[in-house]
Formats: C-alpha cells, structure tokens, sequence
C-alpha cells in the first residue's frame, strides 16, 4: 500500500464515524413546555429543514398546543402528522399553525411530515 | 370635503361620548357561540368567558347557542371575549369583512375609525390599514350589518366606496387558493433554474470531451494552454449554475444540517460539490496530477445534474398538485353568494355571512349555498357531488338541504341551519383533509428507513471511493470520484417517502368522490383485508321504517277498495304501521274519504266510520272478540308473517275484508350490494335485534346465508369480538347511532349516514348515500389504493435496492459496467416523478358499480 492509498483509507474510515455519529449520536436535549394563562402547554415549534425544537417534553393530561410556523417552501413539510393523536395539520409557508391535544398517556410519541423526512418527538411525562 | 369634516368632529365628539358612558357601568353583549355540539359544551364555555377579567356574569343558552356576557369594558374588549371563545375550540359566530375607505390618508383617521367601529355593538375587531385604505372588520351579522357598520365609518367622518353587488361577487370569485399560488410560484420558479441550467449544460457538454469531437481535439489538444483556458471559462458558466439554479440544495441541506438530519438535498449538493471542486483543482492545478490525463472536469456532470434534478422537482411539483383534486373540487363547491332575505328584501351577501336562522332564496340551476330546511316552495336537487347519487332529489317543505348541491328545477327558500364550517360540506373537507394527513401503518416501515437512508447513503459513496481508490484501476482518483458522485445523486429518498402519502391522497380523495369519507390511513388499510362483514339488519339492509307490502282481499272487495278503507281509516291515527298504510295508498293514488267515529283499541287496532260503515283493522283478536270469522284467511297471514312482515285483517259491518301487510322493506340496491361483497370473498353476516322468523326472511331476500338473530342492542359488540376471535378481519356496518359500540370494536366500522348528518364519531368510513353499495366501494377503493401502494413501495425499494450497488460499480469487475453520474441524475429525478405519476393513475378508477 502506498501512503497515499493509507492516507484515502483512513480520511474515510473517520468520515464515515463522523458520519454516524454527527447523525445518529448525540441527539439534542428536549424543551419542556411551558404553561400558558389557557391552560394549554404551549411550544413555539419552528419548520425549516426540520422541528426547532425536534424533541419537546409535556407533562400528560393536561391539553397541549404546538404553534408551528413554517418557514420554507419546500412541499414536505406542508403537513405535520402527529399518527399517535391522529391529528394533522397543514402549515401554509409563513403562517403560524396551532395544533391541540391531550396527551394522557407518558410516553414517547413521534411526529413528522408525511413523507417521514421531518421528525420530531414528544416526551409525555 | 368640508362637509366631511364637519361629520368628523361631530363623530368624534359622539365617540367620545360613547366612551364615557360606557365608563362606569356594565356593556352588555350577546356572543354567538359556533360548535358546540356536545352536553358538556356550554357550561365549558361559561367557565371560559367567567374566568376572564373584567367580565361581570357569563350565561350561555345552548339552544341558541348565544352567551350573554355582562363586562367592564374598560377591564376587556369584545375581540378578547371572542379570543377566549375561539381558544376554548369553540368558534365566535362572527364575520369578517374588508371595506375600502376613501380619502383615509392619516393614522389618525385610522385610529378614529377604528374607535368608532370599536364602539359599535356588534363589532368585535376593527383594523384599518392605510396601506390598502381599507379597515378589516370582524363583527356579528346578527347583531349589526353592512349598513350599520357603514353609518360607524360615516360617523368618523369617512366614507366607504361602495361596493357594486356584482363587484362582491367578483371579489370573493377571484380568491384564488393561496395554497395553489403558492405552488405555482415554486413551479414557475424551478423552470426558470431549469432552463437556464439546461442552457448552459450544451456548451459545456461539447467542450468537455474535446477528444471526442474531431475538430475541437486538434483545436485544443490535451495538456495544452487552450484547453485550459477554455475549461477555466466553463468553470465560470457553470458557477452560476451551482449557485443559483442548485441553490434549493444547498439551503435545504444546511437547513438539515443545523438539525442534524439529511435529506436528498444533502446528496445532491455533496455530490455536485464533489463534482465542481474536482473539476476546479484540475484546471487550478493540472500539475498536481501524475497523468496530464488525470486532469479532467466534471462540469457537465454539475450542470447536467443540476438541471435534471431540478426538473424533477418540478414536474413532481405539477403532478402533486393533481393528487389533492379531489378536495379542491369539494372545495369548489361551496357557494360563493346567497340570497338572503332580510326585512322583507332579497340581499345577496357572501356567504360567510348568512347566519342560522336566516331565510334563504334559491332558483333554478344556483347552487344552495348553506345547510338547511325548506320552508317554502319545492324542486329537484342534485346531490351527486355530495352523496355520488345521480339521479336528482325530489325535496318538498321540511326536506334537508345540502350546502354545496345544485337545485335543478323549481326554486324554494330554506331556512338555513348550519352555516361556516358547520356544513356538512366543510366538514366533509375537514374529514378529507385530516384523513389524507394521517398515515396508514405501512407507512411506519419506510418511516424506519427512511431516518437512516440518507447517511447510510452517505457511508455507501465514502466506502465506494475508498475502495475505488484502493483497488480500483488506473486513473484511479477520476474513477473514485465518479463512483462517489453517481452514489449520491442515485440514491432517491424522495421516491420512498411519497410512495405511500400521494397514493392516499388521491384514494381517500376518489372515496370522498364517491360519497364516501375513509377517515384514516388505517382504515383505508384494514378496510383492504376485511374477510367478514357484519350488516346490521334495520337502516342498513333494510329502509329502516315500515311500508305497506300487501294487500290481500276478502269477501268481494277489490284491492283498491280494501286499500282505501285500510287508509281512510288510519288517516287519523298516528302510529308508524299506520302511516305506512296511508303512504302506500297515497302512493297508488287512491282518494281517501274522512272517518268518522275514529277511535283506537290499544293492543288490538283501531275502528271508526267510512261513508256509513263500521270498519275495523287489526289484530287476530280483534276479529275474535267481535265473532268475525277470519278462518279462510289463515294460510295467506302465515305466509305474509312468514315473510317477516305484519299482517293486519281488516273488517266491513262485521265481515272479513282481507288483509293488508306492511313490513320494513329492504333498500333496492341491498341484495346487489351483498351479491357484489360475496363475490370479492367476503363473508356476509346479517345481525338483528328483530325474532329469527324476520330475520331468516330478510337474510332469504337478499342472500345472506348467516344470521345473528335476537341479538341485544348491548351485545352487539360483543358479537363482533367473537367473530373477531375466530381470527376474522371483522367489519360492521349500521347506522352509527346505536351501533357506536360495535362499530368502533369492529376492525373497520362503516356509518351508513344521511343528508347532512356526515360527522359520526364511532366509524373509520361514513358512507353519506345510504345505500350497502358505498360499502362496495370503499372496499374496492382500499384494494385498488393499497395495491399502488405497493406498486409504489417496491418500484421505490427496488429502484433503490439496485441502482446503488450498480453505481458503486459493483458491475465493474464483472461486466465493465460503469454508471455515468448524468444517467444517475436522469434516473433519480424520473424515480420520484414516477412514483406521483403511478399515485395519480388512481384517479381513473371507477368503482364496478357506482353508487346509484
């Protein structure tokens, strides 16, 4: 093996671990939602590119409200799917969209888009 | 003008005098309060209104559905009550309306109209604008009106430019869908990044293989300063491309970066990046290269794929367009204007602002434009939009109307009773569109994937170079770089992740064309694998209300004669076999005479007078207890009970007259329906609370071989667990009412719904024609959607599966097979496409037999 075929093999040996780790590892940690005069947990979720924030903690039993906004133009992210609640809704480019449930049992709940490229996850407490 | 200023400072002064009488004391106002349907509805609302500062007492009268609120108005305001109403999920009955001002030049105007609208009972919100001239009203049609709000606007001292009727018209016609402008915008906009991609891809293209073209190659031999240069000045035409027409990917990838995920635009940049800066230290530094050969570009592959991918997007753009046609038909529908009357006048008004209650005018060839009950004249209407029905509907006084239909005929005024978002149109589109936002459970697999597709991608073009590099033959960085750039513009997590969602789309959008709602993804799935079928027997198989069956004659009488006695008599009573009697003699238009002397026995019938002779109908023992001898009719009584109908014998002073029979008779299409169900492999149970004798006969007249008989109502669901143990896909179809419990244990429950009444809770499908065929066809309309589904799944997979090994070159030390990054680029724009292009052929399925 001559060096430069060494030197190929490890950049991409560590590419790849960069790779798997900056995807797959270290995931961010969640916001909690706070609670507002309506009684409603409320979380201001941003879409571009994906959920800011991508991981929002709830306490169950008590009605929840994500306000999206969605910031982009791109035609997979015009709807959020929460499967678990059975909601969905559409996020037209530049409005702020709320979307209301219950959350009464804790656990982990996943949302998304409908193509599944977006996702986001609920922590019921 | 100077008159205007003149009513100016008198408004102002009245606005002020408003405001300080309003100081001290209490304002009343009536809210009117949309969407509450439940019992527990109104007390919510109370607690809601009550808990908000400032606000005195808070009553709420479901039956209006108004809440009177007593409130300091210098603690809240009007537009907070109605907030709070709408955060409580309930929607303030209010309308909004622009009105154009002239001569509004100062915010002091703006804000001097705005308290003098403020002011105004009835208005909620007021804002003006002084960019458009023009102030954004929300106020409560049922408390003040255009004119009353125009007399606010006069106060302070402005005018409003009056709107023509015609101009209304046109105002709300030419609301065009922000949603499809939107997308057109994008559309225009990717065609313009295409075409100007394209441009440049053809000098580029002939320049980059000089060595091919005879003429160029003696022009620009390899190694020499030419070639360079004129590669230098394509690198600079191919920069643009990068920038501006590849831009999308660059922002979508570090939009995804910032989040830590990667989508497909993450390996289009890196790829046409890999591409570009190849190609760049080429021409940079030809030097650095062992081979002069070595130094090639890729612009053409920059250029190339850029315009191909983009092209795709874009044509994908138009085809998803077509997959929501079915709810922006629905959405056509609405009517735009009413006919409205008010004192005594016609007005015609938008839409939004007919209120329940309202009378409501509608001529021949208009479409009706809310929910309602006739109160005058009567017509044809056609409903097919809404029920897939297509032969018009006869409606006389106290008929439903549909909001959305097309009265045919005649014209008649209607009492409006569900307006706004109420309409059994709107929330058949809200049904729809929650419905196509939901996911069926296949989806949950490719969701799996999909997370780890694009790094995993990624991972595959580093090991792919790597080991080019290492193994692969000579030149071998040219060749790595090539087997990297092909990975990562092959690979289409887009095909994957719209395979499911547009196939959905567009199948619960044709059910809904079809006068069928499928409420969900799982649903439209579970509905594919059903292999049982319970049909309730009353109001799903049958019409649910008796109807005069047989007339049997005795002693001389003719069948009419019976018939109009029977009738004649029963006129009077109010019982429901009774009814059906008078409707069946009205039917064959027999004129029935008055009975005198009418009176009812409780447990045997009923006797009076008809032109002078004592009639009686009823039962066996009624006959008995007056000595009539009814021997002779015995055979024909047990056939007709045999049927599972009622017979009822009918005396004339004293004698035997014959008998006449009414049963709940079996809806038309009911025997088809069920001839269709077991011919696609489904078992067909009936179920009923009725005796077994009635039941066998019905499950006789329209083929069901297994009846469930003496069933309890509270058992119902318990029947279906059981089938449900025996390892069977159990669906359940009845009217929603009474069957809640078992339509929801079963795996798919099918509401037979009528008219207007679409929003049942219990079902995962709501058939709103309540004919047995919709069951048909949600059927057939699950199989035909799940089956492009998986068309869609595996032409993804597939494509995938091995255009990614083929693009590693893992052909090559076989075959010599090596993929050209531009059919790579060609194959995963045309991947996606394919995908929506094979959802939308579900636009042409036609049910077998549509519901009629």
């Amino acid at each position: 093996m001559t060096p430069d075929r060494w030197l190929v093999l490890i950049g991409g040996l560590s590419l790849v671990a960069f790779i798997v780790w900056f995807f797959w590892m270290n995931r961010a940690k969640g916001v909690k939602a706070s609670e507002t005069s309506s009684g409603h947990q409320e979380v201001m979720v941003l879409v571009k590119g994906g959920y800011t924030p991508d991981t929002i903690i709830v306490r169950h039993g008590k009605p929840v409200r994500l306000n999206f906004r969605r910031e982009e133009t791109a035609s997979c992210s015009e709807k959020v799917i929460f499967a678990d609640f059975k909601k969905s809704a559409d996020l037209p480019t530049g409005e702020t969209v709320p979307v209301e449930f219950l959350p009464d049992k804790p656990g982990e709940y996943e949302f998304g888009c409908a193509m599944g490229m977006f996702r986001g996850k609920l922590i019921v407490e | 003008m100077g008159k205007v200023v003149e009513i100016s400072g008198d408004a102002k002064r009245s606005v002020e005098a408003v405001k300080q009488a309003a100081q001290p004391g209490v304002t009343h106002i009536d809210l009117v309060v949309g969407g509450m349907t439940c019992r527990h509805c109104p007390p919510k609302v109370e607690k809601t209104i009550q808990d908000i500062k400032g606000v005195k007492a808070a009553q709420v009268n479901s039956s209006t559905g108004t809440a009177r609120i007593d409130y300091d108005p210098n603690e809240t305001s009007a537009s907070q009550l109605a907030g709070a109403i709408r955060s409580a999920g309930y929607s303030p009955g209010t309308a909004k309306t622009r009105f154009l001002i002239k001569n509004m030049h100062c915010s002091s105007c703006v804000v001097r109209i705005e308290t003098a609208l403020q002011m105004t009972p009835g208005v909620v919100s007021a804002r003006a604008n002084l960019g458009p001239n023009a102030v954004d009203v929300e106020y409560q049609p049922a408390v003040v009106d255009f004119d009353g709000i125009r007399r606010a606007i006069e106060s302070a001292g402005h005018k409003i430019i009056e709107p023509e009727p015609s101009q209304i018209k046109a105002a709300v016609e030419d609301d065009v869908d922000p949603e499809e402008a939107a997308r057109e915008e994008e559309y225009r906009g990717l065609m313009r990044k295409f075409w100007f991609a394209a441009a440049v891809s053809v000098p580029v293209m002939a320049l980059s293989y000089p060595d091919l073209i005879p003429g160029l190659r003696d022009w620009m031999p390899m190694g020499s300063e030419t070639r360079r240069i004129v590669w230098a000045l394509l690198g600079v035409l191919t920069f643009p491309v990068l920038v501006w027409s590849g831009s999308q990917f660059f922002t979508g990838m570090w939009d995804g970066l910032k989040h830590r995920s990667a989508n497909m635009h993450t390996l289009i940049a890196l790829g046409v990046t890999a591409a570009f800066l190849y190609s760049v230290v080429a021409v940079a530094y030809p030097g650095m290269f062992p081979k002069i050969e070595l130094a090639e570009v890729f612009w053409d592959v920059t250029t190339v794929v850029i315009a191909l991918v983009v092209l795709g997007l874009a044509l994908e753009l138009k085809a998803k367009g077509r997959t929501s046609e079915a709810i922006k038909k629905l959405m056509g529908l609405q009517a735009k204007t009413a006919r409205v009357i008010r004192d005594g006048k016609e007005i015609e008004l938008p839409v939004e602002e007919v209120i329940a209650g309202d009378i409501v005018q509608v001529r021949p060839g208009e479409k009706i434009p809310v929910d309602g009950v006739l109160t005058d004249g009567s017509s044809a209407v056609d409903e097919s939009m809404i029920t897939g029905e297509s032969i018009p509907i006869e409606k006389q006084v106290g008929d439903e109307a549909i909001g959305g239909t097309l009265n045919k005929t005649g014209s008649f005024k209607f009492r409006a009773t569900r307006v706004g978002k109420d309409t059994a149109l709107a929330s058949i589109i809200r049904m729809v569109k929650d419905a196509q936002g939901s996911k069926a459970p296949i989806q949950r697999v490719v969701d799996l994937v999909s997370g780890y597709f694009v790094p995993t991608v990624m991972i595959l073009g580093v090991l792919a170079f790597v080991a080019w590099y290492l193994f692969g033959p000579e030149p071998r960085i040219v060749y790595a770089t090539i087997v990297l750039v092909t990975t990562l513009i092959i690979a289409c997590p887009c095909a994957l992740g719209l395979a499911t969602p547009t196939s959905l789309t567009v199948g619960i959008g044709k059910g809904a064309e079809n006068g069928i709602l499928i409420r969900s993804g799982d649903a439209l799935q579970t509905s594919e694998k059903l292999n049982s079928l319970i049909l309730d027997k009353t109001g799903t198989i049958t019409r649910g209300e008796p109807a005069l069956t047989d007339v049997v004659p005795n002693g001389g009488f003719d069948e009419a004669e019976v018939l109009r006695l029977a009738a004649s008599l029963e006129r009077g009573s109010e019982h429901p076999l009774g009814e059906a009697i008078v409707n069946g003699a009205q039917e064959r238009q027999i004129e029935l005479t008055d009975a005198k002397k009418f009176s009812a026995i409780p447990g045997h019938g009923v006797r009076g007078l008809i032109d002078g002779k004592e009639v009686l109908l009823g039962n066996a023992k009624l006959m008995r207890d007056r000595g009539i001898t009814i021997e002779e009719l015995n055979t024909n009584w047990e056939r007709l009970a045999g049927e599972g109908k009622t017979p009822m014998y009918i005396a004339v002073d004293g004698k035997s007259a014959g008998l006449v029979a009414v049963a709940d008779t079996v809806k038309p299409d009911s025997k088809e329906a069920i001839k269709l169900l077991k011919g696609m492999g489904i078992e067909v149970i009936m179920l009923t609370g009725d005796n077994q004798r009635t039941a066998d006969a019905i499950a006789r007249e329209v083929g069901v071989d297994r009846v469930l008989a003496e069933v309890l109502p509270d058992e119902k669901a318990h029947e279906v667990q059981k089938l449900q143990l025996e390892g069977k896909k159990v669906g359940m179809v009845g009217d929603g009412i009474n069957d809640a419990p078992a339509l929801a244990q079963a795996d798919v429950g099918f509401a037979i719904g009528t008219g207007t009444d679409v929003a049942i809770e219990a079902s995962d499908v709501t058939l709103i024609k309540g004919s047995l065929i919709g069951v048909v066809t949600a059927i057939e309309i699950s199989r035909a959607t799940m089956t492009n589904v998986r068309q869609n799944l595996v032409g993804a997979f597939g494509y995938n599966a091995a255009g990614l090994p083929v693009a590693m070159g893992l052909l090559y030390p076989f075959f010599g097979l090596l993929l050209s990054p531009l059919v790579a680029a060609a194959a995963m724009a045309f991947s996606s496409v394919t995908v929506v292009t094979n959802a939308n052929r579900l636009r042409y399925f036609e049910p077998k037999r549509s519901v009629k």
